[in-house]
């Protein structure tokens, strides 16, 4: 488990705050904010850049944060872990559906470290299986729209399929593109004069 | 008789008032169901526990079933919408030092507002909104997206503390729903401007959710709630049952604030400026009449398109308002039922008889301030 995590912490009572910042350094995160006010979030997330955000699932900041994250690119978005009372299986649940994570048990301090490890740690494999899929699909993407562009200059001039290929290669090259990029620019343009 | 038990989450605010009607009289235990009303503190928070089956149903800012159908905002769920919980009922507002720069604006007219805000020397207009995917951010956006030099950054603030927010000038104007643009009145740190229906004149505001599987598998259930909430929505509707709604409402267990807060929603009387008197908006906020609670399916379609979904997207959203469930399951108690599931947006300008099940129902009007139209129907 890495140790160097950057970790924010957004609750309001400062009583609170304290107990958990104690928890989390003897716990051997050191890299810990604090953060009360709403009013920061946007800017403290963006400087701060946070690996774990800590926040209870009863604040209605949690939509703020929702927000801020939507807008920031998957690679660098922090995790978000809700502390909550419920079951472990709403835990779980959540851990699949992909999204967020839900830290049960309120916030025993003395489980703090055991709590976040597990969380961490199921929402890394989570994260790890989405991009896959997302990569996978991609690749999809990717091999249809070259297919096409290759389509397109078959017909329009007479290439082999290997030509073709070989011509949108040699285009991205010379042009220092990717050839789904050159295969991209092909067919919009296609479309266009279609 | 055994009741079943129900557990709908919703969001303290006036206009969940249908909810909080169908369990304090009785309208849900008539049905057979014990409602257990959910407090949720965030729409985040409630969309998370009805996608992963701690809620039966929900109160929802109406684009949020069709974001997640789309596979927008969170979780990929299949969520519908079972019915309209309300139509209108937000407000737009900016701090006293925005109205201050941008002088006298008649109430309520959207174009003069506009001109006035990009006559407005300085930075981004800041504007405070409650979720990505409201019908507050979504009105904001088809209006602003009028005047493309208007600056303008859209930041989501819980609505308690949207006043504080304009006080604190970290927002410099906010789309919020009520209470909470009276309350920044009432603090007298902000003035309104408009009411969303100034935007658009019939605009679905929260409706009630459910997931698809959960519907599938409780059609009866399903059926229950939508009759119990059909019937507050009826009772809400009667001009002498709000001051007892305003009580109800009020209690501790549900919104915990005073009436003088919650009235001016119900009632239609609104007060724009500190001290000033109150002045009637009509239709402000709408239950039942002119088929508020009907699901059209043109209504998710507008959501769908205004959220940016190709043509596969916007069906899917109109498969999300479930208008078929709505027939199936209120023609029994009396509900009139439109002849079509699916309108014109934003083409009628004056109340319009249409044909429906009785032979004519009146519909409210439903058009956008720049006057376009939007159909939907399939090409």
């Amino acid at each position: 488990m890495n140790q160097n995590l950057r970790i924010l912490v957004v609750e309001p009572d400062p009583e609170r705050v304290r107990a958990i910042i104690d928890a989390l350094r003897d716990a051997g995160w050191s890299d810990v904010k604090a953060l009360a006010q709403m009013s920061a979030l946007d800017r403290t997330v963006k400087e701060f850049a946070p690996d774990i955000v800590l926040i209870d699932l009863a604040n209605p900041d949690r939509d703020t944060l929702e927000h801020i994250f939507d807008a920031t690119e998957t690679s660098k978005r922090a995790v978000a872990l809700f502390v909550d009372q419920t079951d472990d299986a709403l835990t779980q649940a959540a851990l699949s559906a992909g999204v967020s994570a839900y830290v049960v048990d309120g916030l025993k301090m003395a489980r703090i470290k055991s709590v976040l490890e597990t969380a961490i740690a199921r929402f890394k494999i989570m994260r790890q299986m989405q991009s896959e899929l997302d990569a996978a699909k991609q690749a999809l993407e990717d091999r249809k729209t070259i297919d096409r562009a290759k389509g397109i200059l078959m017909r329009q001039r007479g290439l082999s399929e290997d030509d073709a290929y070989t011509l949108l290669r040699k285009t991205a090259m010379n042009q220092n593109r990717k050839v789904i990029d050159v295969a991209h620019a092909l067919v919009t343009a296609a479309e266009l004069l279609s | 008789m055994s009741q079943t038990v129900l557990n709908c989450g919703y969001v303290p605010l006036v206009d969940c008032a249908p909810l909080v009607i169908a369990k304090e009289l009785g309208f849900a235990a008539e049905q057979g169901l014990a409602l257990n009303l959910v407090r949720q503190p965030s729409w985040s928070a409630l969309r998370d526990m009805l996608a992963l089956g701690h809620l039966d149903a929900a109160q929802m800012l109406s684009p949020m079933p069709v974001a997640m159908s789309i596979g927008l905002g969170g979780l990929p769920a299949r969520v519908d919408t079972l019915m309209v919980l309300s139509v209108n009922g937000t407000v737009f507002g900016v701090s006293n030092e925005v109205a201050a720069d941008i002088g006298d604006v008649p109430f309520g007219d959207a174009n003069a507002l506009l001109s006035a805000l990009r006559a407005r020397k300085g930075a981004k207009l800041r504007v405070g909104v409650p979720f990505h995917y409201s019908m507050h951010r979504l009105l904001l956006s088809y209006w602003a997206s009028t005047a493309p030099d208007l600056q303008m950054t859209e930041i989501t603030v819980p609505p308690p503390r949207m006043a504080h927010a304009v006080a604190d000038g970290f927002v410099d104007a906010f789309w919020v729903g009520e209470p909470w643009g009276s309350v920044a009145v009432g603090q007298n740190v902000a003035q309104l401007m408009m009411t969303g229906k100034d935007v658009w004149q019939f605009a679905p505001e929260k409706v009630l959710a459910a997931r698809r599987d959960w519907v599938e598998g409780h059609e009866d259930a399903a059926a229950r709630l939508m009759r119990a909430v059909f019937k507050a929505s009826a009772w809400l509707d009667a001009r002498k049952n709000t001051p007892l709604a305003v009580e109800i409402l009020a209690r501790s267990e549900h919104l915990s604030m005073s009436p003088d807060l919650i009235d001016p929603a119900l009632s239609g009387d609104i007060v724009t400026k500190h001290n000033n008197a109150p002045a009637p908006v009509g239709r402000f906020l709408q239950f039942h009449k002119h088929a508020a609670t009907f699901p059209w399916r043109s209504q998710a379609a507008w959501i769908a398109s205004q959220l940016g979904a190709d043509a596969a997207g916007v069906e899917k959203a109109k498969a999300c308002f479930r208008a078929d469930l709505y027939r199936r399951n209120l023609a029994g108690i009396g509900a009139d039922m439109p002849g079509a599931s699916e309108k014109e947006e934003g083409a009628l300008h004056f109340e319009t008889a249409v044909a429906s099940s009785r032979g004519h129902m009146s519909l409210a009007p439903d058009a956008f301030f720049n006057g376009r139209t939007f159909d939907f129907s399939a090409k």
